[in-house]
């Protein structure tokens, strides 16, 4: 039985309750860094990493801190933990950390870690917190690497930096979809991920907030 | 228990805690990588240097290749090579108030403010020692960033030998093709100045051809990136005039042997 739950934990935030597209977190850093593989890989790393870690030593903590500042405190832990991860990135992966610039950091802001910390870790022991730290990075990795296989291959022709379809530009065949390149198309791409997902699984979809009314002519309205 | 948790003192001493333990794990973390991050910036410039000399191929022992390179330092107003420390740093310098100009509007046609009184250059030499070529080091705002790169000259110190930009905000796949290799070979073999002295450098807008007035001073255009290849433009006129490295080009322009 508990086993079974830590599997749920772990697998459910990948399809069935995805931090992106279901609850709709984290969008901002997925549009910015999903150019190119190599830098969106990073990316799911750095927050996994981030992500596991703050959710384990939040609920290690979780009966001690006070509820007053509770925020801040998760707060000064995700922000440790993601200076430790960029400072690591700028000594070990300098070309990829220097295109991820500012994003790294803004980590610190990704609704996904405030989000498990406040829902999760709060209220569970440690081996469980990490574990759905690891599922929700999971779910986010996911979705992350998708629209960046898509906006790399349609964009620059390329996956990890290797060519696949030759561009024009240098040569080839392939002529480069430059709106991919651009933030707006892993808005597309999110939209169709989403769609994609609950097509499959419907029990996703939304109950209608508003309906719309039939069709009825003027004369009858007034 | 519950209500002990909640109370004032018990809160400080949390939050008092909780901070400290982060301060020194941050602390620890920064300290001890920060020598493995200032060597990866200058390896990255070295290889920036490297590439703008085309010495540079991927897998050769950067240091090595990088100390065939003389580094010297131009005062900006007379072009008279001058003496400065080993750790000096032009960007740094740029910033400090005694060791840097400001430039004023006219002047400043790249946006970069203010100005280093003392550049660096990069003399590339071959097995005799004989200078081969220079490396000058550029900057320039474009359309969202201040772009860092590195021209490489011939020794007539009028004909473009190569470009790099090694550091950029500019948009990816459109002003980031500046970084493109097959962009900036078209930037090989062309002249600077004008008959008259003049820096005629210029990107244009679309293709160079045969029919193209002045080929020999002009560089295709990026499409999307016109603003970005503005900037270009701008920052090349900027440090190869007389605000930048106008009178050091000069005086070798007349006599080559300065070089030295």
């Amino acid at each position: 039985m508990a086993d079974a739950k830590k599997k749920d934990i772990l697998f459910q935030p990948i399809f069935d309750n995805n931090p992106i597209a279901l609850q709709i977190l984290g969008i901002c850093s997925a549009l910015a860094v999903t150019t190119q593989m190599s830098t969106t890989l990073t990316m799911c790393v750095a927050l996994t990493v981030v992500l596991v870690f703050s959710n384990f030593f939040v609920s290690v903590i979780r009966t001690q801190i006070p509820s007053s500042i509770r925020i801040i405190v998760q707060m000064t832990i995700i922000a440790s933990l993601v200076i430790v991860v960029d400072q690591f990135l700028r000594a070990y992966a300098y070309d990829i950390s220097r295109q991820l610039s500012v994003f790294v950091g803004l980590i610190i802001t990704n609704c996904i870690v405030m989000g498990r910390a406040e829902a999760f870790a709060m209220k569970n022991p440690p081996g469980v917190s990490f574990i759905d730290g690891l599922g929700n990075a999971l779910g986010y990795s996911v979705v992350l690497l998708a629209v960046g296989f898509a906006r790399e291959l349609l964009g620059s022709g390329s996956l990890f930096g290797v060519e696949i379809m030759p561009l024009i530009t240098e040569g080839g065949w392939y002529y480069s979809n430059g709106l991919m390149l651009l933030p707006p198309s892993a808005f597309f791409l999110i939209g169709l991920f989403i769609w994609a997902l609950r097509a499959w699984k419907p029990e996703q979809v939304e109950e209608e907030q508003f309906k719309m009314a039939p069709n009825s002519r003027t004369s009858d309205v007034f | 228990m519950a209500a002990n948790k909640e109370s004032v003192g018990r809160t400080l001493l949390v939050a008092f805690l909780v901070c400290l333990v982060c301060a020194v794990v941050v602390s620890t973390a920064a300290v001890t990588l920060r020598p493995t991050q200032e060597a990866n910036r200058i390896l990255d410039r070295q290889i920036n240097i490297l590439r703008a000399a085309d010495r540079y191929e991927p897998g050769i022992n950067v240091q090595e290749e990088f100390d065939k390179i003389e580094r010297r330092f131009v005062d900006i107003t007379t072009g008279e090579y001058v003496e400065m420390p080993e750790d000096y740093d032009q960007r740094r310098a740029s910033r400090d108030d005694d060791m840097s100009r400001r430039l004023t509007g006219d002047q400043d046609i790249a946006s970069i403010r203010r100005q280093a009184k003392v550049a660096e250059v990069y003399l590339v030499q071959n097995e005799e020692g004989e200078v081969t070529r220079l490396i000058l080091p550029m900057h320039g705002y474009g359309l969202w960033s201040t772009m860092y790169g590195f021209l490489s000259l011939e020794t007539d110190a009028n004909t473009i030998a190569g470009v790099v930009f090694y550091e950029h905000g500019e948009t990816p796949g459109l002003g980031g093709e500046i970084e493109n290799v097959r962009w900036r070979a078209n930037w090989e073999g062309k002249q600077l100045f004008d008959d008259n002295g003049n820096v005629a450098f210029q990107i244009i807008k679309g293709n160079v051809d045969s029919n193209t007035p002045d080929a020999e001073h002009k560089v295709d255009g990026l499409s999307g990136a016109t603003l970005t290849a503005n900037g270009v433009t701008n920052a090349v006129r900027f440090w190869m005039g007389e605000n930048g490295f106008g009178p050091y080009l000069d005086r070798l322009r007349s006599d080559s042997a300065q070089l030295n």
